[in-house]
């Protein structure tokens, strides 16, 4: 049985040493899941017997010593909208409620040469649309670390999974702070990788330009382990990079000395949350007082970010989201009288009303007369945007910053003002429209006991820095929290 | 009719591309097969799917645009064309809208008065065929075929310069050549291999500005084109001279009627948001590529016919024939090198196949037989193993099922009978039993000769040698 509190690498370690079968791991998760998740409803679906078929075969491989991988054994949750082969993969939407995959996404595929056991699919907004889980159609998920709040989103089934000790790790995808974001709020970490770092092939596409796989875990080294685990080039996804160098676990030294990190001032001014703030900047002078070199810069553009964003992620979702259609798979409407009808019908009721919202905003940016306006502009401003982060890149090595306004918000606050909830993505989507790594870690919490994250952010191809900045924060962080104590 | 009218037309022609998997997935591209075998997640528009571009299609496009004197796009992308149809599985079909590979080219074509003209390519682009429905009328229902769905395709865009029917056929011949030539494409519009459709308009003549054009789809024969244009053209004339305007539409033409009708108009027409596809980066032709694929290009038909002249001696119209068609010039060439003499392989192709080619209303292109067995042929005919009419016999054998015809003149006793006692023999047989006409010939009227040699070929059943015969009777005719 894994002990409370092993963390990933742990486990596989004492899976591998023969002390922890691998079925004992994934039974664990399984009467974890049935003892939480009926409360906080992480899960879409769990494979059960699947996930205890492939232990044994995992088993087999390990005691053959073919399978020697630092993740190898352990139980993982996959957001669901990666497609996983024969495990029905929903979005979270009524309109792919019945859709099982003939194929593996790249990303899962490589979970499982790893040694690694899928156990389910965890909730989201639907079609990765939201921030707060809430636009699921099978209901939202709670956060475990704050009974009554949102984990956030969109991957915030992946988060609460890991937040609530279910699995030790989880796959998110982020497109505008869709891990980034959900780690903050329910306390865990997740990063999002630089774009073409992960194969996309088998995500179902929200914002293509945008999207990114990425691991959420308990700590940093797992999540450098998990990333490890699904980096790679794949020649089946046109936009996926040979990276320099992978070997993400190599950058977890405790040494920030002469790091120089930006914190953008822009960042920290009236819309955000005073705990939130004190927090972040707390954790910044732990590293501040490591040797690196904390300082305000200036960013520029940050009121373009949002517009900018939504303006193309809805353009390429609207074409996206054009396959569901009632023709070849998902939801298709039970009466209609015409070929326009049943793609209405089946539309409009499989499709939830925050998508809609999203296909229609795509569809106008992108219709003629509009295109020039709204699109080619907002790629014009995307442009603008990334000369400025490539600006403090050339200064500094990354940027600190917040990965919300605040505080995981309560159920039901957020829906009816979707204005308002596009604007709390302003510290994520950037990194998004760049293509940047940033990861999210936690730094505390506010006064009525919510997690606080903080989101570093790198240069393109630098999750490595980003790595060791994060790993320092957290081992100073508990060397702190044992100083308070004692 | 008051007025003078001209027409003015312009083609978009969508070529089918010979290569051996799909645009974006590794799917066959195979004619036929049950229906959906050829098709994947990606073809299929599964979700999670990505495109990956199949490079022999970048390569085939930018020779076909070489050859027609094109720019090449060093830097091409691929769009998005959205519409919701069941046979295009993602409700938006990619191709090239902002910038395609290759722009700003001509093409040469000859009238019929032998005048040569140049008719300009605005742009040719690539983008993925869609699949196919297949309605059951018996129990109301659709169904998608996703065989043909990704198949590669690069539409073809002329400017305007085209006047009649004549002229866009002979364009659409030299597009055909230059692909064939390629190996980029059959370009067969009866298999839809190659289709066109046409833009037209009338004006006065003399008149610099554009009438208002209507686009006429569903052309799968150059006949049908040729009908078209006519209808069309006679179609717009009579609207204008009776006051009224012409729309401007989509129009389906039906062949069997000889007539078309109004698909949509352009009030109606469809907004496609194109925009880049974020799956696809930008295609960058290399220096390195662009010279690869330009010394990879073949001798093109003009540069071939005049070879054919120059070289081998043939006439102009023999080598425009010849030169029409890549697989009758590639057996042409083939034959030649095999030692045949070429005027007489010429001679072979431009008859006898040909005339063949025509009663079995094929298409040049898919002539199966092989070079060696048209120069054994020949070379048997030559040194008189069989005679000629033997050698026409023996070469449908060849034509339709590629025989051995030296295997199939021993195992059909078919070879000329050279034996000079046997041949000796028939002659006399013949001479003995028609003294009459022994003595016609003698008081002169010499053209009988022709009934002798006739007996004597049917007594030898066909296989002796006419000079031969018709050199024995001259000899021996004095004695009876």
């Amino acid at each position: 049985m894994r002990k409370t509190g092993m963390t990933a690498t742990e486990l596989s370690a004492a899976i591998r040493r023969g002390e922890i079968r691998v079925a004992d791991a994934v039974k664990q998760a399984l009467a974890e899941i049935r003892e939480k998740d009926g409360e906080i409803h992480a899960f879409l679906t769990v494979d059960e017997e699947g996930a205890l078929r492939k232990a044994e075969e995992i088993q087999k491989k390990i005691d053959a010593g073919e399978l020697t991988g630092p993740l190898a054994g352990v139980p993982i949750a996959v957001k669901d909208n990666i497609c996983t082969k024969g495990l029905r993969t929903t979005c979270a939407s009524r309109i792919l409620e019945n859709f099982v995959p003939t194929y593996q996404a790249e990303a899962a595929d490589r979970l499982e040469k790893a040694g690694m056991v899928i156990i389910g699919k965890t909730n989201m907004d639907e079609f990765a649309m939201g921030s707060t889980t809430e636009t699921s159609a099978f209901g939202p998920t709670q956060n475990p670390a704050a009974p009554g709040h949102v984990p956030g989103g969109s991957s915030g089934g992946s988060c609460a999974a890991v937040a609530s000790g279910m699995v030790p790790l989880a796959l998110g995808s982020d497109t505008g702070g869709s891990i980034r974001q959900p780690s903050s709020f329910c306390g865990v970490t997740g990063m999002k990788p630089t774009y073409g770092t992960v194969s996309r092939y088998g995500l179902i596409a929200y914002g293509s330009s945008l999207d990114q796989i990425g691991p959420v875990a308990g700590n940093v080294a797992d999540c450098a382990a998990l990333l490890d685990v699904i980096a790679a080039y794949d020649e089946k996804d046109s936009t996926s990079m040979k990276r320099d160098r992978y070997g993400f676990s190599d950058a977890l030294k405790k040494d920030v000395k002469g790091m120089k990190i930006g914190i953008p001032k822009e960042y920290f001014g009236d819309g955000l949350a005073k705990d939130v703030k004190d927090r972040i900047l707390e954790a910044a002078e732990l590293l501040k007082n490591a040797g690196a070199q904390v300082e305000e810069c200036h960013l520029g553009l940050i009121d373009y970010a949002i517009p900018t964003y939504y303006v193309i992620a809805c353009a390429e979702a609207s074409s996206n989201l054009e396959r569901f259609d009632g023709v070849k798979y998902g939801y298709r409407a039970a009466d209609y009288e015409d070929l326009d009808d049943m793609y209405k019908k089946s539309r409009s009721e499989g499709f939830g009303p925050e998508v809609k919202r999203r296909i229609m905003l795509g569809s106008f940016v992108l219709s003629s007369g509009y295109y020039d306006a709204y699109y080619l502009k907002a790629l014009r401003v995307k442009a603008l945007i990334k000369e400025a982060f490539d600006r403090v890149f050339s200064e500094y090595d990354m940027i600190l910053a917040p990965a919300a306004p605040d505080t995981a918000p309560r159920m039901g606050s957020s829906l009816e003002d979707p204005l308002k909830m596009y604007l709390s993505d302003i510290y994520t989507v950037s990194v998004n429209l760049c293509g940047l790594p940033g990861i999210t870690i936690p730094v505390g919490k506010d006064r009525n006991g919510l997690p606080v994250g903080m989101q570093l952010i790198g240069n393109r191809c630098e999750e490595a820095k980003l790595l060791q900045a994060a790993y320092t924060c957290e081992c100073l962080q508990k060397e702190n929290g044992k100083e308070q104590m004692a | 009719m008051s007025k003078e009218y001209e027409t003015v037309i312009g083609l978009e022609v969508h070529v089918e591309l010979a290569t051996k998997t799909k645009i974006f997935c590794g799917c066959s591209t195979a004619f036929g097969g049950a229906p959906n075998t050829h098709s994947c997640p990606v073809c299929s528009g599964m979700p999670g799917s990505l495109p990956v571009l199949n490079k022999q299609v970048v390569e085939y496009a930018m020779a076909v645009g070489l050859a027609a004197n094109c720019e090449i796009n060093r830097n091409c992308k691929f769009d998005r064309k959205n519409y919701f149809y069941p046979d295009n599985p993602q409700n938006y079909q990619i191709s090239q809208l902002y910038e395609p590979i290759c722009r700003n080219g001509w093409i040469e074509i000859e009238k019929k008065d032998g005048e040569k003209k140049k008719i300009r390519i605005h742009e040719i682009h690539m983008e993925e065929d869609a699949g196919k429905l297949v309605h059951d009328t018996w129990s109301d229902t659709s169904y998608v075929d996703f065989n043909r769905s990704g198949v590669p395709l690069i539409e073809i865009v002329s400017e305007p310069d085209m006047r009649d029917a004549d002229e866009v056929i002979a364009y659409l011949e030299q597009l055909r050549m230059i692909a064939q030539y390629i190996g980029a494409s059959d370009c067969k519009l009866q298999e839809g291999s190659m289709r066109a459709d046409v833009n037209l308009s009338v004006r006065e003549k003399g008149s610099e500005s554009l009438g208002t054009r209507t686009e006429t789809k569903n052309l799968s024969s150059f006949r049908a084109i040729s009908h078209m244009i006519d209808g069309e053209r006679a179609r717009q004339i009579d609207l204008l001279e009776s006051g009224q305007p012409v729309v401007q539409e989509t129009r389906h033409w039906n062949e069997d009627k000889e007539t078309s009708y109004a698909m949509r108009s352009k009030e109606n027409a469809q907004d496609y948001r194109y925009f880049p596809d974020p799956d696809l980066p930008p295609v960058h032709i290399s220096d390195e590529w662009l010279q690869r694929v330009k010394d990879s290009l073949p001798e093109l038909q003009p540069q071939k016919r005049q070879r054919y002249i120059d070289a081998y001696g043939l006439p102009a119209y023999d080598a425009s024939i010849l030169t029409g068609s890549k697989r009758l010039a590639d057996l042409f060439e083939e034959t030649v090198a095999l030692g045949a003499n070429p005027k007489k392989v010429s001679n072979w192709l431009m008859v006898e196949t040909l005339r063949l080619v025509k009663e079995k209303s094929m298409d040049p292109q898919d002539i199966r037989f092989s070079a060696k067995h048209l120069a054994d042929l020949i070379q048997m005919a030559e040194d008189g193993t069989v005679n000629n009419q033997v050698a026409k016999d023996v070469f449908e054998k060849i034509f339709t099922d590629d025989i051995d015809p030296v295997q199939y003149v021993k195992e059909n006793g078919l070879a000329s009978v050279n034996d000079a006692g046997a041949l000796e023999e028939a002659v006399r047989k013949a001479l003995q039993n028609n003294p009459n006409v022994v003595q016609q010939y003698k008081e002169g009227k010499t053209k009988v000769i022709g009934f002798l040699v006739g007996q004597v070929m049917k007594e030898m059943k066909g296989k002796a040698n006419p000079a031969k015969v018709n050199e024995l009777i001259g000899k021996l005719i004095q004695e009876y």
